[in-house]
Formats: structure tokens, sequence, C-alpha cells
């Protein structure tokens, strides 16, 4: 059996009496694409953060492979007021780097998501997609193992959700050297077909299916493992 | 009504006539406020970023407190301060009672809540708004108390010119520690009050146009700021909305 990087057994999650999560059990392991669908509130987001750590599980399991390197990318990503580099630089300079160092990195990363030619530019004027992109070069710069990304491309339109999307594969496929992971939200099942290995259903916190993609998107296998979910991807494709 | 036209009129005259007296009042007045201020400013953007970011055992008191030192009156603030100051006092040792410091040292606690709850306010909805992508880049508490303070500076501008607002047109602390004594601690607003209470309306009412101008001042300074701010961010992304068709 291949080594998890991280691993989720009966997990719970709650924000005071309300439930976000209930008995969880999610296996992650190197070069997986799992994307993470369900209707709005089903705890998409609420998994992220507990994988990532930024929220502790309330019950249950939670274990990391210690080297692990994670990053994540946000809906609405933080640009703080400085430059682009700067931006991205903070990412490295948090993680230890020293700031010299950080900046140079920065602008490799800038390269990866052809923003090098924005570097020098106030990152709160750039549009929502730039932004993005900026969010996902400061992640790349990290080197993490497993990406974890929120509806990266919700609040963006048609071209922006492309060129973000096509980053997000090429940063999936990682390098000659390393197998990246990535578990990322999404509303857009056309998105979740063209990225994901492996996809995970959940409703009211709960995970319904946690299939391969092709048999998510097989209607009578789904169906067979979940109504719910069958009756969640019949609706969205409608 | 003619008493206020011959009044006013009186005091136009003094504040062109460059009176010596007058301006010495006024540069003491801004000198101890903007001290009080500076000093102010140095703790209490400090703790209110700290409040805002940081999770501990008793914060929800810590915030009642500093909410209820808000509507503090300025006398009481000089009455605590004369208490340490005199002879008989803790920092009486000292000696300031009735110095530039003592006044210093009231307006600092008089205006020290101001800067710390509004600060506070501030960083708190930026550490709502983007403190968990600080977190997850693996930002701890103290970090991100300087980051989101440094990145919500024109706010924390706003805040620091308030608290001079603020500090400058009180009357009651300085009035009780400095003692409004002529040519020493006497500023603005304690000598209005005693200028009126002598009947020296004139000069009561240079120097309460004055004090108007600079409150006037710090409030158009405010505004200037603002739309600076609006300006500058707003041309650059209309511009880029322009450049993206």
């Amino acid at each position: 059996m291949t080594q998890a990087l991280i691993e989720l057994h009966g997990a719970c999650l709650r924000f005071g009496p309300l439930p976000a999560l209930s008995d969880v059990d999610l296996r992650i392991c190197a070069g997986e694409r799992i994307a993470l669908v369900g209707s709005n509130g089903s705890g998409k987001s609420s998994l992220l953060r507990l994988l990532h750590g930024l929220l502790p599980p309330s019950a249950g399991l939670l274990r990391c492979e210690p080297s692990l390197r994670q990053a994540m990318v946000f809906q609405r990503p933080f640009m703080w007021r400085s430059t682009v580099q700067n931006n991205v630089a903070l990412g490295l300079w948090l993680a230890g780097t020293g700031w010299r160092e950080a900046r140079t990195l920065a602008l490799e990363g800038l390269e990866q998501v052809g923003m090098a030619e924005h570097a020098g530019r106030n990152a709160r004027n750039l549009s929502g997609g730039q932004q993005q992109r900026v969010a996902l070069a400061r992640a790349w710069v990290r080197r993490p193992d497993l990406w974890l990304l929120d509806e990266p491309t919700a609040s963006l339109d048609p071209h922006a959700k492309r060129e973000v999307e096509a980053l997000m594969a090429a940063f999936s496929v990682g390098g000659a050297q390393r197998t990246m992971s990535m578990v990322f939200a999404s509303h857009n099942l056309g998105q979740v077909k063209r990225l994901a290995s492996r996809v995970v259903y959940l409703e009211r916190g709960r995970v319904l299916a946690d299939l391969p993609v092709d048999q998510f998107f097989n209607t009578r296998c789904l169906q067979s493992v979940s109504h719910a979910a069958h009756l969640f991807v019949k609706g969205e494709l409608v | 009504m003619s008493t206020l036209m011959h009044s006013a009129a009186t005091a136009l005259e003094l504040i062109a006539s460059d009176d010596p007296a007058l301006w010495t009042i006024v540069g003491r007045s801004l000198a101890v406020s903007a001290s009080a201020c500076l000093l102010a400013s140095g703790f209490g953007l400090v703790l209110g970023a700290y409040l805002a970011v940081g999770r501990f055992r008793g914060r929800g008191a810590c915030l009642t407190l500093l909410n209820t030192l808000l509507a503090v009156p300025s006398v009481v603030v000089g009455l605590v301060v004369y208490l340490l100051l005199s002879r008989s006092g803790p920092l009486g040792g000292l000696g300031w009672l009735f110095s530039f410091q003592a006044m210093v040292l009231a307006q600092s606690l008089l205006v020290l809540p101001v800067v710390c709850a509004l600060a506070r306010q501030v960083v708190q909805d930026a550490e709502q708004a983007h403190g968990e992508q600080l977190r997850s880049l693996g930002a701890g508490t103290a970090l991100r108390s300087v980051l989101l303070a440094w990145d919500e500076r024109f706010a924390l501008l706003t805040v620091l010119i308030v608290a001079f607002g603020r500090a400058i047109s009180e009357v009651g602390a300085v009035m009780i520690v400095g003692g409004n004594i002529d040519g020493f601690t006497r500023v603005m607003t304690t000598a209005i009050a005693l200028e009126t209470s002598k009947g020296d309306l004139p000069l009561a009412l240079a120097l309460g146009l004055i004090l108007l101008s600079v409150v006037l001042l710090l409030n158009a300074l405010v505004t200037l700021l603002r739309a600076w701010r609006e300006r500058v961010e707003g041309a650059r992304a209309s511009a880029l909305s322009v450049a993206a068709g």
C-alpha cells in the first residue's frame, strides 16, 4: 500500500454546537489529485482547513507525514499592500528564508505563473485572476508536496479561470524529481473532470462518496454508491 | 451680538499682530499634545495590534476595560496623574508635578485607550479578513500583529490624527497636573478657560479660533489622506480595467 501523506480517521469538527465535519476518513497519497465537491456548507472548506492544520479536529485522528510541506491557496487571496514580488517573497520569508534570497526566488515563482513583468506593481491593484496567479506563485516557491486549494477559480472570469486551471494542472504534474499532490474544492464539475484523479463528495459534513474520477462520473456506479451524490451531479450537469 | 463681533475682531487683530505670548501658548500646546501622542502611539499601537490578533485568557476582560477607559473623563485622568506625581505619591520623587512632563504624561494616559481601542478594531478587521491566510503561510501571533498593522498603516495614521485631536482639545487633565502657570504650563485650553473667567474674551476667542483651526487642519488632513488613497488606488484600478479591456 502506498505511503499516505496525510490521513484522517473518524475526524470530526465542530463550531460550538454545530457539526462541520462528522466521522471523516480520508487518505491522501503522493501524486493524487483529489477534488472535494458538494453543495455550499457541505464541509469542503472546513476539510481543507483541517488538513492544513488551520483548524484542529474536535475528535478523531489526523496523521501527517512529518516532513510534509503543504501550501494552501484561498478563494480570495490576501495581497499585502506591497509589490507583487514582495507578496511572493513574504511566503518564503515566513517559512524561514532570508529576505534577500526570498525576493530572488520570488521572481522565479512569478516567472512560473507568467507574472514576472508585474513584479514591481502594487499587488492590490491586480485583477482577481492575476492575484490568484500571484497566490499560486507564493505557494509554488515553498515547494509544497501537497497543494490545498479552496475554490481557487470561483470568483474569476472564464479567461482567468482557464489560466489558473492550466497552472494548477502544470503544478500538479510536479517535476522530474518530485511528485506533487493536490486537494481542491470546486463547484465546477468540468474542472473536476479535467483536473482530478479522485473525487470526494461531501454532504452535511460527511463523506458520502470517494471514487476515482471516471467512476464518479459514471451514473450507474455513482448511483450505487450514493444516491445523494448522483442527484448532485445530475443537478449540476443539467 | 456686538460684544461677540467686537471680541472676534480683537481676536483676529491679536492673531495678526504676531503676539509672542499667544504663539508661545500655541507652541506649547502643540508640543505637549504631539509628545503625548507619540508616547501613546508607541504603546497603544503595539498593544492594540496584539489585542486584535492574540487569543488569551482574560482577553474579553481586557477589551471591556479598554472600552471603559475610552469614556473616562479627562479630569479623572488628571486627578490620578496628580496623585501619582504629588510629593507623597509613588512618582513624587520625579518632581514632575506642574511641569511640561506632567502634562505629557496626563495626555498620554488620556489618549492611550483611544489609540489602543481604534488600532485594535482596525487590525482585528484585517485579521478577520486575512489572518487565516497569514497563519497558513506560517505567521505567528506577534508577526501577524506587525504585518497586519503595517498593512493597515493608512488607517492607523488616521487613528493617530484622531488621538492628537483628542489630546489638544482637552482641558481637565492639563489644568490639574500642569497648574496653568503663565509662561510655563499654560496651554491653549487652560488659557481659554482662564481668560474667559477673567472676562478677557478677545484673547480667549483668539485662542479658541486657533484651536479650532488646528482641529480643522487635522480633519482636513484626514480627508486629504483618504482622498489621496482613493485617488491613487482608484486610478490604478481603473487604468487596469481599461488595459484589460
